[in-house]
């Protein structure tokens, strides 16, 4: 009982810090939508800055002022940020800015290995908080007494901030309604680039608190960002007062999950928050999304099948794509078939975001099935490679259907965060169920049956899935079914007024959308022989989405663009440098700036502008016309 | 008004709803016949939104029954009545920004035709004549081509009246559907869809804040009040009725007896 109690508190204390990032976060996201994905980067920028700062400068006020002042230098960091990039990109296509905060992350994740090198840092005790406190005849670390009361004090003065003075009026306004706001006359760009500070310093502060509990290491970001996302989506978006309390929880899961359930405490707060989210679809404290007022962009083209001149053009491109294997080598052929097998990956997940409006943070888990589906139908069944990929495919669909059907009951970033709940719940059954998959080693020697296991002969088999896939899903957009797709994305109420509902026909493009998924996490199994955890992780999720917000989520398949730049260019950077995820990133930052719609956007760009004086301003009236 | 047909197109019953103890419709009850025209008036804030929105699914009511050519249809789901030949263009109009205005009508038509769930062959060749006669129908025909998005708002009120027509429906409820026209489209655009709906024997049913548009085309004018019906009966007698001169008077409202383009203006 009393360890227990102990347990209770160690939760307590973690909550502190997780509240302080996801609150920020929270925060960044009612007033300007922007899905910060650097905050976790914000935060380990934060404790590594508050390192430095307390070892320089020793004794109570050393050691606070180095938090503090950590704190504020990186808020300060994030303010130039704000200003010099997303500022340019809050008129862009909805979630570029994720985009480019992605960028971010991988540029800091890279400095701060140039800084403070590779190993994990120890900060320093608190001073005067070093020892512990007996309770109930436990040991409790004084500092974690100190985080427990931190955590309400700085709810507290999060609510006087909030609820008494002008700018947290202001904030809050913004967060239901920031249209409105705007047209109160209120100064859009100096309200966001506060709120944007606001929240970096949260987020850094929440960082540096933590530095006298965990070591620091540059890894940590993205184990936050996750925790945090999974935080403020129990708590609902924009409402501190969630994510306080779903801070708690999830830290309570945390410290009493490894203790009742060491195998699967890592799903078990993913299965809470899709618990959380099937029964309240704004979270514990969250309300609906008020219906953002933003039209499309004027002058953009309605999609349209390619024309007669355009298909030769692609045709023409597959056949010199085709020749690849008869003049390049074996390497240049095996990143090919990569690289063609990560653009269906791509293409699969842009036709739920741009047809669908459907976001997925959770891609990889049909990826992940497929490759999965593949491997055990050869380990276990023995089959033949394309039997298993079939496999691997039905796998996907099973998966894509199943998560399918509760996700496309939820919308926008809510939709975002149950297809990353139930990809990290995938992925811990990969990594936990070791008895079947392997877990962390992974199952090995999967190779192509012999007529496809040249490089080259493998080569025009992905070539073949990918041009097959692409035509497929584009043959789909514009079909009844597609067209039926954009109608409930564009009005889901004037849908169901014809008669169309908007769940049937979410999940039927979900579940297609999985397969088509699932056929590339096959053939990536055969391409490298093997299939790990990772291959449902989040990090193949993120790719995924990079490639379509690269390639232009305005487009029908720009994301196939994005996925042959993308993988490209960091298969090439990993061969070059040893910093090529600071490259990577300044890459994806100087692509975001110079191509806000995305490279697939370009080419609309490029095209002669319609004739806009086409429409008559005034046409006749119908009928008789005039008063009786 | 020459006699009724026996079986009313649709027939509503004490129909209710409340928010927050807020009673927004209270009790309403009237029917409507084939080919009739029912114009539903009241100042702002009457219930009218609210009774239309019950109407066809979008809100369930707490009390009451509708019926449907005699089926009960109460609290049935909007896409279920479209399925029983329901339609309607919203208050805030709603149509597909991102297609064609052509593809609009051929997504209503597709709708209506069950034939959305299929994967293959290209929606934008699937009922082109017909969606271009309902386009000419309303007056767009000449905008096809353009994203629904850019068009005027009185042009995305004649899209919605496109989308609901195509699908040949029984009834037909308009929420303000001449708003952000010209004076002189309007009367046009509702002699046009009278006499659609008379000749098809579609009973139409409409909200509307311009008074000449109600009392020139309508057969029947019911009047909601603060969510109660003040009045019912053909527009010379409503036009005349002490309570409804009251209720628009008192809301500081012009309402001139003698027909010409006057309007209710709050």
């Amino acid at each position: 009982m009393d360890f227990v109690f102990a347990q209770f508190l160690t939760g307590l204390a973690g909550a502190a810090s997780l509240f302080l990032v996801a609150s920020g976060l929270s925060i960044i996201f009612g007033v300007t939508r922007v899905v910060n994905f650097a905050h976790g980067a914000f935060a380990m920028l934060g404790a590594y800055v508050a390192y430095t700062l307390t070892a320089r400068f020793s004794g109570p006020f050393g050691f606070w002022g180095g938090i503090l002042g950590a704190s504020v230098l990186v808020a300060l960091f994030g303010a130039v940020i704000e200003m010099a990039l997303l500022r340019r990109l809050y008129r862009a296509p909805e979630l570029f800015q994720l985009l480019a905060t992605f960028g971010l992350t991988l540029v800091f994740e890279d400095l701060v290995v140039l800084v403070w090198g590779p190993d994990d840092l120890l900060g320093p005790r608190a001073p005067g908080l070093a020892g512990a406190v007996e309770l109930f005849g436990q040991a409790v670390p004084s500092y974690d007494l100190l985080l427990i009361a931190l955590g309400p004090i700085a709810f507290g003065l999060l609510w006087l901030l909030f609820h008494r003075t002008r700018f947290g009026v202001l904030v809050r306004a913004a967060t239901q309604d920031r249209e409105m706001v705007a047209a109160l006359g209120v100064d859009g760009r100096w309200l966001f680039t506060a709120v944007f500070t606001l929240g970096v310093f949260m987020a850094a502060f929440g960082g540096a608190v933590q530095l006298p509990r965990d070591a620091v290491n540059h890894t940590i970001d993205l184990r936050l960002i996750v925790d945090v996302f999974v935080v403020v989506v129990i708590g609902g978006l924009g409402s501190v007062g969630g994510a306080f309390v779903a801070s708690v929880l999830v830290s309570e899961l945390d410290a009493f999950g490894i203790l009742v359930l060491p195998g699967v405490s890592l799903v078990l707060v993913f299965v809470v928050m899709a618990l959380v989210l099937v029964v309240r679809p704004f979270g514990l404290f969250g309300r609906a999304e008020a219906p953002s007022r933003a039209v499309p962009e004027p002058g953009r083209k309605p999609p349209a099948p390619l024309s007669a001149p355009a298909r030769l053009a692609v045709a023409a491109l597959v056949a010199a794509t085709a020749t690849v294997p008869l003049w390049a080598g074996d390497y240049l052929v095996t990143v090919g078939s990569e690289i063609l097998i990560v653009a269906i990956f791509a293409a699969s997940l842009q036709f739920i975001m741009s047809a669908g409006a459907m976001v997925s943070f959770g891609h990889a888990a049909y990826f992940g099935l497929g490759a999965y589906g593949a491997a055990l139908a050869v380990k276990l069944l023995g089959l033949p490679m394309l039997p298993a990929l079939a496999c691997g495919m039905l796998l996907a669909l099973a998966g894509a259907a199943l998560f399918g059907w509760f996700c496309v009951r939820l919308s926008g970033v809510y939709f975002a965060m149950l297809t990353l709940a139930f990809a990290q719940i995938a992925w811990s059954v990969a990594f936990g169920w070791t008895g079947v998959t392997g877990g962390d080693n992974g199952l090995l020697g999967l190779w192509p049956d012999g007529w496809a296991a040249s490089p080259r002969a493998f080569f025009w088999l992905c070539l073949a899935a990918a041009a097959a896939s692409v035509a497929l899903i584009r043959a789909l957009v514009f079909s009844p079914f597609g067209l039926g797709l954009r109608a409930v994305r564009d009005s889901a109420l004037r849908a169901e007024a014809l008669g169309l509902g908007r769940a049937p026909v979410q999940w039927a493009a979900f579940a297609l959308a999985g397969t088509v998924a699932g056929l590339a996490g096959g053939l990536f199994v055969f391409l490298k022989g093997s299939v790990f955890p990772d291959s449902l992780g989040i990090g193949t999720s993120v790719d995924g989405l990079v490639m379509v917000l690269l390639g232009g989520i305005g487009t029908v398949s720009g994301g196939v663009v994005g996925a042959v730049v993308y993988k490209a260019l960091s298969v090439w950077l990993i061969s070059q440098t040893d910093h090529s995820k600071l490259a990577l990133g300044l890459v994806i930052l100087a692509l975001v700036l110079l191509f806000p719609a995305g490279l697939g956007g370009l080419a609309s760009r490029l095209a002669p502008r319609r004739r806009r004086a086409a429409a008559p301003a005034v046409h006749p009236a119908v009928g008789v016309g005039g008063a009786p | 008004m020459t006699g009724r047909p026996a079986m009313d197109l649709l027939a509503v019953e004490g129909l209710a709803k409340s928010y927050g103890g807020v009673g927004a419709v209270r009790g309403v009850s009237f029917a409507l016949a084939p080919g009739e025209v029912l114009a539903l008036i009241g100042p702002n804030g009457a219930g009218k939104s609210t009774c239309f929105n019950m109407l066809n699914g979008q809100i369930r009511p707490d009390a009451g029954r509708i019926r449907l050519a005699g089926t009960d249809v109460t609290g049935m789901a909007p896409r279920r009545m479209a399925g029983l030949g329901v339609a309607r263009s919203f208050q805030i109009a709603a149509t597909f920004g991102s297609m064609t205005v052509r593809e609009n009508v051929q997504a209503a038509c597709l709708v209506h035709a069950g034939g959305m769930a299929r994967p293959f062959g290209r929606a934008d060749r699937r009922f082109r004549p017909e969606a271009e006669r309902w386009l000419d129908h309303v007056g767009l025909l000449a905008q096809a081509d353009r994203p629904a998005a850019e068009l005027a708002y009185g042009d995305v009120k004649r899209l919605e009246l496109a989308m609901a027509l195509s699908g040949a429906p029984r009834l037909l409820l308009m929420d303000e559907p001449t708003a952000g026209m010209a004076p002189k489209e309007r009367h046009g655009l509702m002699r046009a869809t009278v006499d659609h709906a008379r000749r098809n024997g579609i009973g139409l049913m409409f909200t509307e804040h311009d008074m000449d548009i109600v009392f020139t085309h309508a057969d029947r004018v019911l009047v909601l009040s603060r969510g109660r019906l003040i009045a019912a009966g053909r527009p010379e007698a409503v036009r005349e009725d002490p309570d409804v001169r009251a209720t628009y008077l008192g809301g500081g409202l012009t309402f001139a007896a003698a027909p010409g383009r006057t309007e209710a203006v709050s």
